[in-house]
Order: structure tokens, then C-alpha cells, then sequence
């Protein structure tokens, strides 16, 4: 009881203290790279390659970021946090903007104050189970012992849907997704749930991925997006727009192979003139420079080119783009217009 | 009296002794003796042997025969298993630790800068050569003396030599600079507060409990939230204090209380006749301690001592949980890129190779030292 008035008094001198500083945008002008938090690794999204890189689906993207703001995707610096320290680290200034994996919940935005700018990648938690198990729903799971991440949403969901359908479980508690893959191929439990993308990625890895089955139902909403602190909102657009950026340039055709050649000279489809900076003065109006979102482009590819370089179906991971997928094409990524 | 001296009643020479018991010598004699003596024990050597023919071929077979070193990803190693071995054979892929062995050392430091964190671990063994062993002159004391400023300048740069962040630093260096750092700083200072706890001056005596009552009535992982979290709200916004820098301090205090409490034993364990000898020989209270109590004391806290080093040195693996990159935080990483994804055990005997390496060294240490330096008898 003390402890949590004591933490509740330092967070919230931390709170009034990150509000009073001034703007992130200068800060990070005035550093001269961007401090981005991601995890300390989840496949295809954030790792570090042979040369202790970091690389991934949300690294690239904060790697935009810092191209948006410098003209340089190497204007930055990278912090692993673990799902225990990623928002102490953004709340107390120790990062600019927190680019892992983060599911964008009411009480994350309201009562932690953080500001989620998007969502690049819209998840959903799902269940594996062994084909040998002959389970074909999740409705005919009662009274399994199911593999969960403490600490997470999934957590929450799976007593929630396991309470609504009145059915029983006997949760084997993990810490990570090592441990998960680990105790679940040695059958400590009958069931891993996690997020979908997880799941998906946890599999392929397996000796024999095909003795095991992904089950149908998806018992959650797992948008997962960036966010920056409350009150930040001159550096909540820059990263929201630099996001958006990447969503448009899939939608007109715009890659990192063609950007250049688009941004050069105004073209016929006024969109695009104004997203490579050739018409209207729309950089200036986030204090950044004309071609932003060019350079933002140029550093992994639209947000299609990221998506399949990382997670896409061509890689181990292999995940199909489904919700992903632009809105034009039966997904549900949808940017608002560049104007 | 015959003389007849072909019949003797005494022996004429020593009858030659007989072998014993083909039972009780040679191999046989052993075995008798060792493994077979009582049917408890025999049952016991056969299922140990049992154990042993079941459990550790198998292992050299994966770990060695089917061992793969070249390779470029997992599925990769796996496919040269199979093709050497037949389909369903499991090897293991120590490709990945090919492949990774600088960041394991090194974390992600400037390649071209290796040089500095190898030339500091070298000197490191000369700066702690003239403590550990007193063949070695004494002048070199004093290059262990400047050897933290030394190994600070070429691990993190400064006058003139190129910096190096500290976000770049990970690996066994990293699980090196805090355990040595967390060893070497907390023995004094725990020699200090032990001293204190049993002084007769109230306000150090109380100084002292408090503090080490306090920090060994919470966990070290308390600590280490505390380091990377707590402090960053309480230090002003853009303030760079250093997270490296702040886990030794935390890690130090955290060792120098438990120090305290092994070296207080030690003096416990000093008859009172001690302490009089030394004040009826005129010695004041720091003359006493440095010449007659603490040389015994320590030496009795040996053992104690070692086994809170090698505790500490395991524990530098708590880092993970605050975001550092040591050798069991970067396996996270390591495993999260695509090509590795799936690999487990020969990263985690990897890093417990290192830290066995490391620990039994200091075990072995401490018993040469205890054997030297014995006195009674």
C-alpha cells in the first residue's frame, strides 16, 4: 500500500516533469538523432543481424522516422526494453518514441497518458494447439493447460474468453517467447496463445510445423502501433505522418525503387506531388523540410516493402497480409488523405 | 644331541608373503571396496553407470559428431544434419555462435575498436596478478591502483581515444566490467561497514545496520528496476547518467551488504583473547585491525567471500530483465532474427560454458588460497 503511494508520487512528479520540458521535436532536433525504444527481439518485428544492426518490421519504421526528421535513417539510437520498462522509459523522457509491439489499449492511452499515433500492424491473439490433439476450436479447449505471457493483454483476454464460453483452464505461466516455444514443444501444455503474428512466426521454426495447427478463432483486437507521451503533440504528428506516409506511398504505387524519380518533377496525380513535396508547402507546416516523406520512403521501402522484407509470406515468418492489407485490396489500412 | 641339522622346528628364512585375495587387489579390489560394497551401493553404482551409458552418448553424438559449425541459418544447419545423417536426426547448430561470437564477446562495439576492450581484460589479469598472488613484486600494486581509470579510458574512450556509447556495449564484456566491478569495489567497502556494525560509536553503528539491514532485506532485482526506472524520474529530464554506470553502483551496494555480513562472521569467530592481545601490545584501533584481527578474520572468511563473488558474478545475468544486453539478454535479440529463430540450447550452454569457466576459476582460486595460507598445522 505505501509502495504504490510512493511509485504513484514519483510517477506522477515524473508526469508533470515530462510535461514541462519543452517539445520533443526540438529536443531531438537538438540531439541530432532520435531515441527510439523497441524489444529486446521479436522475430521479424525487431533483432539485431550478424553485424549487431538492429533490424525489422518496427525498427525500419522508426528508422523513417529519423530519415523524416534528419534526412538520415542512421540519425538514431536504439533502446531494448523488456515489456517491464517500455513505458517507464517513455514516460520519463529516457526515449522519444516506443516503436514495440504495443497494443493500443484505453488504459495505455488514458491513464498512462501515452499518445498511440496509429496502428502499423493490426494483430490478433490465437491459439495453437498440436494436430495430434484432434481439437479443430477453441470452444472445445475446457479444461487445457494453456501457455500464457504474464504481464500482457493476452493475458487479460484469455480469462475473459474462457469465462464468457464457461469453460475451465490451468494457465502455465511464461516469461518469454522462448520459454513459451521451449515448454510447449515438450508439452507442459496443450495449447501456446499468443498473438497471431507470434504464433505464425513460433511455427516455422518448429522441426515439423505441419503437426501443429493454428485455430481458427481470434478472441482479441491487438492494434499495435506507435506512441509518444501526452501532451507531445508537434512530435506525435511528425511520427503519425511519417507512419501515414508509408501506408499512402503503398497505396499510389510509390517505392524505394521510384521514389526519386516521383519526387524530381511534379507529376499528374496531385497526392503524390504533394507527399514528395513537389506541390504546397507541407513539410513546413510540421517544421520539417519539403521532400520528408521522401526520405521516409527511401529508407525501407513503402509500408507493403516493409511489411514483406520483414513478415511477409516469402519470409520464414511468413504471414499474409490479411487486416493489413490497404483497404482498397480487403484489409483495413486506411490513411487519411495527404492534403 | 643329534646332530642332525636337516630337521628344524624354526623357520630358516622368512616364508615369502602370499598375494592377497585376488577379491580384495587390482581392479577387482577396488571395485569391491568403491562401487560394491553392501547391495545398497551396488544398486546405486548400476544405475548410475545405467545413467551414465544412457544420458551422455547421446549428448556427445548431438552436441559433437552431429555438430554443425558452418552455416547460415537454422533451417540450413538442419538441412545439413539430414543430409549428413538421415532425415529426423538432431544436431547441434553451433553456427549461430560462429556467427555471433564478437557480439556475444563484445556486444555491439566498434568493430575496428576491439583492441581496447581485449587490451583492458589483459590488464586486467596484470592489475589483479599482484593481488591475488604475493610472488609478484609489490610495485605493481600500483598499476592495480590505476587500473580502474585505465580500463574506464579504453572500454568507454576519452583523451584522445574515439568514445564508444554505452548502448554499444553488451556480451561477456558487459556481465565482465559489472561483476568485476561489483567484486572488486564491495570487499573494501564491505570490510568497512563490517567493521562499523561492531563499533562502539553509536551514530556509524546505526549507519551501518541501517544500511546493510536495508539492502539484503530487498532483492537485487528491486535494485536494478530502481537504477533503470525509478532514478530517471527523479533525476531532472536530460540529465545522462549513465545506465551502466548505475547498475555498478547498485550492484556494488547490493554486494558490499552481503559482504559485511560474511567478513562480521569472521570476526565472531576471533576469540576476545585476540582483540586484548592486541591492545595490551599498545597497537591503537586501526593498527590492531590491519595487523592482528582483520588478517585473521579474512582468512577464516575465505570461503564465505568466494561464494558471494561467484553469486554476485551470476547474478550480473539479472541485467536482461532491465534491458541490457549481457550474454543472456542478447540471446533474445539473437534469437529474434529469422535466420536463428528456434535455437535454444546451444545459446544457453554457450553462456553457460562461459560463466562455469569463470566461477570454477575463482572456486579453484580460493581453495589454493585457503591451503596456503593455513596455519594450524
Amino acid at each position: 500500500m505505501r509502495k504504490s503511494v510512493i511509485f504513484g508520487a514519483v510517477a506522477a512528479a515524473g508526469m508533470m516533469a515530462g510535461v514541462a520540458s519543452a517539445g520533443t521535436l526540438d529536443d531531438v532536433r537538438a540531439k541530432g538523432f532520435v531515441q527510439c525504444g523497441v524489444s529486446t527481439g521479436v522475430a521479424g518485428f525487431a533483432f539485431t543481424d550478424a553485424n549487431g544492426e538492429w533490424d525489422g518490421f518496427d525498427v525500419t519504421m522508426c528508422r523513417a522516422v529519423a530519415a523524416a526528421v534528419f534526412g538520415d535513417p542512421k540519425a538514431i539510437k536504439f533502446t531494448p526494453t523488456t515489456g517491464k520498462t517500455r513505458f517507464t522509459a517513455l514516460a520519463s523522457g529516457e526515449i522519444d518514441v516506443l516503436f514495440r509491439n504495443t497494443t493500443w489499449t484505453y488504459s495505455r492511452d488514458v491513464d498512462l497518458k501515452f499518445t498511440f499515433l496509429g496502428v502499423n500492424y493490426y494483430d490478433g491473439q490465437g491459439f495453437m494447439v498440436p494436430s495430434g490433439l484432434g481439437v479443430s476450436s477453441a470452444t472445445e479447449l475446457d479444461g487445457a493447460t494453456v501457455c500464457i505471457q504474464t504481464g500482457t493483454t493476452t493475458e487479460l483476454n484469455l480469462a475473459d474468453f474462457f469465462r464468457a464460453n464457461n469453460m475451465s483452464y490451468e494457465p502455465v505461466p511464461i516469461e518469454t517467447n522462448a520459454e513459451a516455444q521451449a515448454k510447449y514443444l515438450a508439452g507442459a501444455c496443450d495449447v501456446y496463445t499468443t498473438d497471431a503474428s507470434g504464433l505464425a512466426a513460433t511455427r516455422s521454426t518448429f522441426e515439423k510445423p505441419g503437426d501443429h495447427v493454428l485455430l481458427p478463432e481470434i478472441i482479441s483486437k491487438e492494434p499495435l502501433g506507435p506512441l509518444v507521451r501526452h501532451g507531445d503533440d508537434e512530435w506525435g504528428d511528425v511520427v503519425r505522418w511519417t507512419l501515414n506516409a508509408l501506408i499512402i506511398a503503398e497505396e499510389k504505387g510509390i517505392t524505394a525503387g521510384n521514389v526519386d524519380d516521383m519526387a524530381a518533377s511534379a507529376g499528374k496525380d496531385p497526392e503524390i506531388n504533394r507527399l514528395m513535396g513537389t506541390e504546397g508547402e507541407y513539410g513546413a507546416m510540421l517544421g520539417l523540410s519539403k521532400d520528408f516523406a521522401v526520405a521516409a520512403i527511401k529508407t525501407g521501402g513503402n509500408y507493403g516493402e516493409i511489411f514483406e522484407k520483414h513478415i511477409g509470406v516469402n519470409t520464414p515468418i511468413g504471414l499474409a497480409r490479411g487486416l493489413n492489407a490497404l483497404w482498397t485490396e480487403g484489409g483495413i489500412l486506411y490513411a487519411p488523405p495527404w492534403r | 644331541m643329534s646332530s642332525d641339522t636337516s630337521i628344524s622346528y624354526v623357520a630358516s628364512g622368512q616364508i615369502p608373503p602370499s598375494p592377497p585375495p585376488a577379491a580384495t587387489t587390482g581392479v577387482m579390489g577396488w571395485m569391491r571396496e568403491n562401487l560394491f560394497d553392501g547391495w545398497m551401493n551396488s544398486v546405486l553404482t548400476i544405475v548410475s553407470i545405467a545413467a551414465i551409458v544412457l544420458i551422455v552418448p547421446p549428448i556427445i553424438d548431438w552436441a559433437f559428431l552431429r555438430g554443425v559449425w558452418n552455416a547460415g541459418s537454422l533451417s540450413e544447419c538442419r538441412e545439413i544434419v539430414a543430409a549428413a545423417h538421415g532425415e529426423g536426426v538432431r544436431g547441434a547448430c553451433w553456427a549461430v555462435i560462429n556467427e555471433r561470437f564478437n557480439q556475444f564477446l563484445f556486444g555491439f562495439y566498434p568493430t575496428h575498436l576491439y583492441w581496447r576492450p581485449i587490451l583492458a581484460f589483459v590488464l586486467m589479469f596484470v592489475a589483479l596478478a599482484p593481488v591475488l598472488f604475493t610472488q609478484v613484486p609489490r610495485f605493481m600494486l600500483w598499476f592495480s591502483l590505476i587500473y580502474p581509470v585505465v580500463a574506464f579510458l579504453l572500454i568507454w574512450g576519452g583523451m584522445g581515444l574515439e568514445p564508444v556509447e554505452s548502448a554499444k556495449l553488451g556480451g561477456f564484456m558487459l556481465a565482465l566490467i559489472i561483476g568485476t566491478t561489483g567484486i572488486v569495489a564491495s570487499l573494501p567497502i564491505g570490510i568497512l561497514l563490517a567493521l562499523g556494525r561492531q563499533s562502539s560509536m553509536f551514530f556509524i553503528k546505526t549507519i551501518c545496520v541501517i544500511f546493510i539491514e536495508f539492502i539484503r532485506g530487498v532483492p537485487l532485482i528491486t535494485l536494478l528496476f530502481v537504477a533503470s526506472v525509478l532514478l530517471n524520474y527523479f533525476l531532472p529530464p536530460g540529465t545522462e547518467f549513465d545506465l551502466i554506470l548505475r547498475v555498478c553502483i547498485m550492484v556494488t551496494l547490493f554486494s558490499s551488504a552481503y559482504m559485511a555480513e560474511v567478513i562480521r562472521g569472521g570476526l565472531a569467530a576471533l576469540p576476545q583473547g585476540q582483540y586484548e592481545a592486541a591492545d595490551a601490545l599498545g597497537l591503537n584501533y586501526w593498527k590492531s585491525t590491519r595487523l592482528i584481527i582483520m588478517p585473521q578474520a579474512l582468512k577464516v572468511s575465505i570461503p564465505g567471500i568466494v561464494n558471494s563473488f561467484i553469486g554476485l558474478f551470476k547474478d550480473t545475468t539479472l541485467v536482461s530483465v532491465i534491458g541490457l544486453l549481457d550474454p543472456v539478454g542478447l540471446l533474445n535479440p539473437i534469437r529474434a532474427d529469422s535466420n536463428w529463430n528456434g535455437i535454444l540450447w546451444e545459446l544457453y550452454l554457450f553462456v553457460a560454458l562461459f560463466f562455469f569457466i569463470f566461477c570454477f576459476g575463482m572456486s579453484r582460486y580460493s581453495m589454493y588460497l585457503e591451503r596456503k595460507l593455513k596455519t594450524d598445522r
